[in-house]
């Protein structure tokens, strides 16, 4: 039977941490998951304690209200936290606290670009809840233990729930790519899927083409990186195309992606899921998010990527590949747009050349980062070049001078004599001198043979030690040699 | 003379005032009536004498240094308080009458108990009550039972029984409990003192160790509504560590310059007058609300038609809650820890061994109120029901501005007298119950004795917020009789 019989219905939980000062219910600080100190950043509340209550982080609402409207969600007006309950020894308190029936966003979509075009993906709910604790499992001389870390447990994480409306891995990529880059945008998460800061779970199903109904559908946990998550959903696809080839049946299951061994392994199966017995959690009144705060909200969100790239595209005619270069790191917007505010004449195609190529490759060589980059120096050496001040090649080295002295580009050209030579009487003389210096290639040229002319050219540009500006070399020589016809 | 450890409030804070005796006088006195009586009542699981002698010294030499200064005094500078050992005290053992916190000691107070720390009161120990306040006798406490001072045979009540024993022995002038269904109220009854437990939200809930969530208070057991509102004022008002503690500003006292009762309209609600009260609390009830008609009051009939689904709705909404607060009781960060083979067998033995029968039942019938296919039929319910029974608290509040009922069928009953039946202990809070699902504040106070010379104690529930109407209503009361100021002969 042929591969192309079935199709893959697949939706992504991700889960976010918000990037907060503090954590969701208590005032510790968020600190590092890998350098700080284990149950450093814990206190009663973040512990369990008996005794303590839980106090939302307004800050965290704020980023994860940034995050719905961005994926363009219904804001609860009234949304309510809930009791999630389970026994682990990572979760202090027993049940960790979460939204279930009302949560704070709904109802929402994310346009994604693919091969086949633009594609809309539904975004079913995005909640607020708090992480867990880290568990360590010890090995010594055989006795096994485990230890447990605190200082994540509470920290604020947005769970995001799409439709299974994706239906490829290109999809599932270009969903997860667009969602990092909103969130990310927003300042909502740092994103870093390297320390746990986004963490993706697909649900998949496949059926038949031609059938309306979704199959039975697996979960898959442990995506960590974009990788994983590609080679994870590849692999169940292939499965479960095979059993269905088969005439077998999927079955419903919960399993996690082995880095190691490149396949998905059974966690749980239907009859051990958990009755997680959610109820209102009595300690928080409901989350009212009125109109002004909404508002507020809103009017504080920047332009989004979308509009951004739509006016790079038209009103600037950059090409797309150069605008998601641009609009991946925020960092970058803003460095290109104070570009175009400190130098409105020049063409912002020019700023996009010199800052992708040059500016990047010495940004990567040297490990720095844009934001060390002052864009009112950098403009200035574009438009020492644009205006012919300098040609393309000195401009390469007075940009690396640039960066590397923090001098002004005016200041290293003044002080190597870098200018170019523009001045037509000197050029004059410059040109008449090398052709009379080699008469016998002038004659050869005034014979036919035409190609000498760019020999001829060449030969006025070392004597101008590069400097001189190779147009107004090129129109001289030419007028001169046309005369002598 | 009184003897100094009958003073009430008032009496010992004039007394410190004029240095007729210093904080460490009394606090002594205190603690040397303890030392004496305690073997016969067990009103204390902790008691805390060296803490205590040495904040009555630096209370007496603060008031020194303040006076000499001219500087103002805080309003208990050296006050002997006995706290209920469900509430956090800074690096004081708080086991919840439980053993699965054996030796647990709070790095924090609560908030309550930091607000009367700061008005200056000494804290003489951590008081008996029934295992995570789940009881009605104090007789669920995993550290013994504590005795009814006016018949030791008897129950104090509970689960705040060991502070209404304290105050009614004489051991401390005033108490803190805590109310979830009627935990202050009901021993206040059995005891004979004045104790409230305040509007859902007035007093923060932080640093109490939670049994039900929505329906927790803290509240004070004293020998007068005086004495009791004197510290009920001090430990209200909006807490930012508790988000359902509410910001409204701490009224005057009701009880300053109350001479009578005229305007004020008392409801008398026909739903808890039934059959199985025993007489004689029927009597006492009826005869103080005759004096409180006497005072001026308007007595007005009412219904609250829903009152008979409040246990049912409380025992399936406090469980539920209940289970959900006691999972963090698991061995791995505090409290007990059994050893283990594997992290569900240390789960299981330390959860097993550290708590009681009454609180496995309550954890189980929460835990099965709130399972998939079953939540609907409980827990959901029980909500709905509950929104009723507030309903007709507010209804009847439309035409009265406070309700006066009975607080338990009975007077104090045998210790074991209701063996291993737990419906018929669940029964003591009947009258109880809908204050707290509803969320009103409510009184109680002694309103005499029957034949056994048991203590009576009657109720006034007011709208939310107005304790004060409440203490008006009961220093009234107080000043036409003299039931609060009898005490035990022990
Ligand atoms: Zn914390």
């Amino acid at each position: 039977m042929a591969n192309n019989q079935y199709k893959a219905d697949i939706g992504l939980e991700v889960h976010v941490e918000l990037a907060t000062r503090s954590k969701m219910f208590c005032s510790c600080a968020v600190v590092d998951p890998i350098s700080a100190p284990p149950n450093t950043a814990v206190c009663p509340v973040c512990c369990g304690m008996p005794g303590v209550l839980p106090v939302i982080n307004r800050n965290a609402v704020e980023l994860a209200i940034k995050a719905g409207l961005a994926l363009n969600c219904q804001i609860a007006e009234t949304s309510i936290f809930a009791r999630k309950n389970y026994f682990y020894p990572d979760l202090p308190k027993g049940y960790q606290i979460s939204q279930y029936e009302y949560p704070l966003a709904y109802d929402g979509f994310m346009l994604i670009r693919t091969s086949q075009g633009e594609k809309r993906i539904r975004v079913r709910r995005a909640h607020l809840e708090e992480d867990t604790g880290k568990l360590t499992h010890m090995n010594e001389n055989g006795e096994t233990y485990s230890l447990v870390n605190l200082n994540r447990a509470g920290v604020p994480l947005l769970e995001i729930v799409s439709e299974p409306d994706m239906h490829t891995v290109e999809e599932v990529l270009a969903y997860s790519h667009e969602l990092r880059l909103l969130l990310r945008w927003l300042g909502v998460s740092s994103g870093d899927m390297e320390k746990g800061s986004m963490r993706f779970e697909a649900n998949l199903s496949m059926r038949p083409v031609d059938c309306e109904e979704l199959g039975t559908r697996v979960e898959v946990k442990n995506l960590n990186s974009f990788r994983a998550m590609e080679l994870a959903i590849l692999y169940q696809m292939k499965m479960q195309e095979e059993t269905l080839s088969r005439g077998g049946k999927v079955e419903q299951q919960t399993l996690g992606w082995s880095e190691a061994n490149n396949k998905t392994v059974v966690q749980r199966s239907k009859e051990d899921a958990n009755d997680y017995r959610y109820f209102p959690e009595p300690d928080l009144p409901p989350l009212v998010v009125d109109s002004p705060w909404l508002q507020a909200v809103k009017a504080s969100m920047p332009e989004m990527p979308a509009a951004k790239r739509a006016r790079y595209a038209g009103e600037m005619g950059l090409n797309g590949e150069d605008i998601e270069r641009l609009v991946e790191e925020k960092e970058n917007v803003r460095f290109f747009e104070d570009c175009l505010a400190a130098a409105p004449a020049l063409n912002p195609k020019t700023i996009v050349n010199w800052m992708l190529t040059d500016l990047f490759a010495w940004l990567n060589i040297n490990g720095k980062a844009i934001d060390t980059v002052d864009p009112k120096l950098f403009v200035q050496l574009v438009e020492a070049v644009d205006e012919g001040v300098i040609n393309q090649s000195t401009g390469k080295e007075v940009l690396v001078e640039m960066l590397e002295s923090g001098k002004t580009p005016s200041a290293i050209i003044e002080a190597k004599g870098l200018h170019q030579i523009s001045d037509n009487s000197l050029i004059t003389s410059l040109v008449s001198s090398v052709l009379q210096a080699n008469p016998k290639e002038v004659q050869s040229y005034l014979a036919g043979k035409e190609t000498l002319a760019n020999w001829l050219f060449g030969q006025v540009m070392r004597e101008a030690q590069g400097k001189a500006n190779p147009q107004v070399v090129k129109t001289e020589l030419q007028r001169q040699l046309d005369a002598m016809k | 003379m009184t003897e100094i450890t009958a003073f009430t409030v008032k009496e010992a804070l004039q007394a410190l005032e004029t240095g007729q005796v210093s904080s460490l006088e009394l606090t002594k006195a205190y603690l040397e009536r303890i030392q004496r009586l305690e073997p016969a009542l067990h009103a204390f699981i902790t008691l805390t004498p060296d803490a205590a002698l040495a904040g009555a010294k630096a209370a007496d030499e603060r008031r020194a240094q303040l006076k000499k200064a001219g500087a103002a005094l805080p309003p208990l500078l050296g006050l002997p308080l006995a706290v209920k050992d469900v509430l956090c005290v800074k690096d004081v053992r708080t086991t919840c009458g439980s053993k699965i916190l054996e030796n647990f000691k709070p790095p924090f107070n609560a908030t309550s108990v930091q607000k009367l720390l700061n008005a200056g009161v000494v804290v003489l120990g951590k008081t008996n009550t029934d295992e995570f306040a789940m009881g009605s006798s104090t007789e669920n406490s995993a550290y013994g039972v504590t005795h009814n001072p006016w018949d030791t045979e008897r129950v104090p009540g509970g689960s705040s029984g060991g502070s209404a024993a304290a105050v009614a022995a004489c051991f401390a002038p005033a108490a803190l409990g805590t109310d979830t269904g009627g935990s202050v109220r009901q021993p206040a009854s059995f005891c004979g003192v004045t104790g409230i437990k305040p509007t859902y939200g007035r007093v923060s809930r932080y640093g109490l160790i939670a049994y039900g969530s929505s329906l927790d208070s803290v509240g004070v057991l004293g020998r007068s509504a005086e004495d009791v509102e004197t510290i009920f004022r001090l430990m209200a008002g909006f807490d930012p560590r508790d988000a359902t503690s509410l910001d409204r500003p701490v009224d005057e006292p009701g009880c300053a310059g109350a001479a009578d009762l005229k305007g004020l309209r008392v409801g008398v609600p026909k739903e808890y007058f039934i059959e199985g009260i025993q007489p004689e609390v029927e009597a006492r009830v009826r005869e103080a609300i005759q004096v409180l008609a006497a005072q001026g009051a308007q007595i007005v009939e009412i219904s609250l038609p829903h009152t008979s689904y409040a246990l049912p709705v409380y025992y399936l909404i406090a469980p539920a809650e209940a289970s959900a607060n006691l999972a963090r009781y698991d061995g791995v960060r505090f409290g007990l820890r059994e050893e283990n083979n594997g992290v569900i067998d240390m789960f299981m033995k330390s959860r097993g061994k550290g708590f009681g029968p009454e609180v496995k039942r309550r954890i189980m019938l929460g835990t099965y109120a709130l399972s998939a296919g079953y939540y609907d039929a409980y827990y959901g319910q029980a909500q709905k029901v509950r929104t009723l029974i507030k309903a007709d608290f507010e209804e009847a509040f439309k035409s009265v501005d406070v309700v006066a009922a009975p607080i338990a069928p009975t007077t104090a009953f045998k210790i074991g007298g209701h063996g291993d039946d737990p419906l018929a202990m669940y029964l003591e809070d009947v009258f109880t119950l809908p204050a707290n699902l509803a969320g009103v504040p409510g009184l109680a106070f002694p309103v005499g004795f029957d034949a056994q010379k048991l203590p009576v104690g009657m109720q006034l529930m007011g709208r939310p917020f107005e304790e004060r109407t409440l203490f008006r209503a009961a220093h009234v009361y107080q000043q036409a009789t003299d039931f609060h100021k009898q005490t035990p002969a022990i």
